[in-house]
């Protein structure tokens, strides 16, 4: 019985565990999406690529959905450890990082609703996105290395 | 016998004393170098403004665009030796430095000396500063006597008490403020000569990048090779070519980082490295590009981490 016991809070903390080092995970990962498409629109942007409509709205379109249940991927527990960059600040001021989130959310929105068509929309669109980005990891990132 | 060796140790004592004071005192610039630092061009000083980042400590905490502008102080700065509060720095007459000579203003900038004599603690990084040259502070000086007067009154600094004693501070300087550049370069390069002296000078790049001793003097011998933050929190990343710092980034990675904020991977840059990018992408392209070519030339550091328990 005691066993049993033990055996089950172990199981329940092992799982806990890795749920909190998959939240980790994930939101790397989800972030790292979110550079790879700041890349694809960089580089039409800076004359790199060709302009490509598709292209840039897929790249608006991986950054907007980024956004569903990011916050969610912040579970309290997940301030340290897996290699994170994350700032404690996230958990000390939720309603601020939320707040970023929302407005991450609202701006890439904007930018799938413009359908940039050429590059000077394109390049009207992508300003107010690209600003969310060092916004954010101003005050929400800790340097690692 | 006993009494004249106490009498020799006393004399020996009192003499390292008064070499320890004299060598703590104030040592201001000479008055034939203030008298040829010319007036100052208050448009060319606004580059040196943005070079030398003011606006990222002396305007209000996150201050973005143009409030960088407004000079009022009480932007805390956390350190391991307690936390500075920025003074203003506008020129206001009674709160601002309104009412400073530009030789006064030269003393502060290149040998962290206050008005009275007293000394500036390094959190001011004069220690960069001192290698600018005085035709830049005069612009400097110029420029800031166009912006807006503030009337913040300013915050004491909350510090231990071992760190409140300013004279002490004239020890520290002896031994970490110099005018010298660190890294040998091709003096006939313009571009790299231009890279140095901002990355040295104004820019400060140094400062934030480079790994302290004990005392909070940097470490030159490791050269911009990164080290844990001395303002705020988390690791300072290597920014020499070695592959545990920015070696794989060319050139043009690194001049197009400063402008936009984006590495190669396309991250963006983060906590106090957004401002310093944010005033990086008021100059003018060539200066970026300087700063770059500098870069790659460094010497290569490999990163050393403080092993933290726990990782
Ligand atoms: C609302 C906040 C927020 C916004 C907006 C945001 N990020 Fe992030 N980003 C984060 C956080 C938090 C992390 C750190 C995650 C961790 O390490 O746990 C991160 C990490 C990253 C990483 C590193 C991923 C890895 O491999 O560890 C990249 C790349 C990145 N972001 C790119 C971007 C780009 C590009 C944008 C703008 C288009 C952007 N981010 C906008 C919060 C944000
Ligand atoms: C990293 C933050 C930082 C930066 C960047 C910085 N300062 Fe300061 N500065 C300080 C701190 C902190 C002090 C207070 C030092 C002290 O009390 O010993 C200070 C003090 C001063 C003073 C003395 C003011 C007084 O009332 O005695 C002047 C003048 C000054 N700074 C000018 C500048 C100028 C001009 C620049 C840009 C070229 C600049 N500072 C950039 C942090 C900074
Ligand atoms: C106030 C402190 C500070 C100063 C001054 C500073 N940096 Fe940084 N720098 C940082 C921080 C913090 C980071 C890490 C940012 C992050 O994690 O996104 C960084 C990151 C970088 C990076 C990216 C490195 C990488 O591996 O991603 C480069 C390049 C860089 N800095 C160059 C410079 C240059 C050039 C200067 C001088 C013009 C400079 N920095 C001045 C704090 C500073």
């Amino acid at each position: 019985m005691r066993k049993l016991f033990f055996g089950l809070i172990a199981a329940g903390v092992m799982v806990a565990g890795s749920a909190h080092a998959d939240a980790i995970a994930d939101r790397k990962a989800t972030m790292k999406g979110v550079g790879g498409a700041m890349g694809t629109l960089v580089r039409m942007v800076r004359g790199q690529a060709d302009f490509d409509a598709q292209a840039a709205l897929a790249a608006f379109t991986t950054m907007n959905n980024a956004t569903t249940g990011f916050v969610d991927l912040f579970p309290e527990g997940t301030e340290t450890g897996g290699k994170t960059t994350v700032s404690a600040k996230v958990w000390e001021d939720r309603a601020g990082f939320e707040a970023a989130v929302n407005k991450f959310a609202g701006d890439t929105a904007a930018a799938v609703a413009a359908a940039p068509a050429d590059l000077d929309a394109l390049k009207a669109a992508f300003g107010p996105v690209a600003g969310n980005c060092n916004a954010c990891h101003e005050v929400y990132r800790i340097p690692q290395q | 016998m006993m009494r004249r060796l106490a009498t020799l140790v006393g004399i020996l004592g009192l003499a390292a004393a008064v070499f320890l004071w004299v060598l703590s005192g104030p040592n201001p610039l000479p008055d034939e170098e203030l008298a040829a630092m010319g007036d100052g061009d208050a448009a060319r000083g606004e580059t040196v403004f943005w070079a030398g980042g003011c606006g990222s400590c002396h305007a209000a905490k996150g201050a973005k665009g143009d409030d960088k502008l407004t000079l009022g102080g009480r932007h805390p700065l956390v350190t391991p030796f307690g936390t500075f509060y920025a003074p203003n720095i506008s020129p206001h007459t009674e709160h601002g430095i309104g009412a400073w000579t530009r030789d006064q203003f030269a003393n502060a900038m290149a040998r962290g000396l206050a008005p009275d004599g007293s000394h500036y603690y390094p959190a001011f990084p004069y220690t960069s500063y001192a290698c600018m040259e005085l035709a830049d502070i005069a612009d400097l000086w110029a420029f800031l006597g166009t912006l807006e007067p503030v009337d913040t009154v300013n915050l004491d600094h909350d510090l231990p008490l071992i760190f409140s004693i300013r004279r002490g501070l004239g020890l520290w300087k002896w031994l970490f403020l110099s005018d010298q550049p660190v890294v040998a370069i091709d003096e006939a390069d313009a571009q790299l000569v231009r890279g140095r002296y901002l990355v040295e000078g104004p820019a400060h790049c140094g400062e934030c990048h480079t790994p302290r001793n004990l005392i909070g003097g940097v470490d030159q011998s490791r050269w911009l090779a990164g080290g844990p933050a001395p303002e705020g929190e988390g690791f300072i990343p290597n920014i020499t070519p070695h592959e545990t710092g920015i070696g794989s980034w060319t050139a043009d990675d690194i001049a197009f980082s400063l402008e936009s904020g984006f590495t190669p991977e396309f991250d963006s840059f983060g906590a106090s490295m957004v401002s310093v990018q944010d005033n990086m992408a008021r100059l003018p392209a060539g200066d970026r590009e300087a700063i770059a070519a500098y870069l790659k030339h460094v010497r290569p550091v490999a990163t050393r981490k403080p092993v933290e328990p726990g990782q």
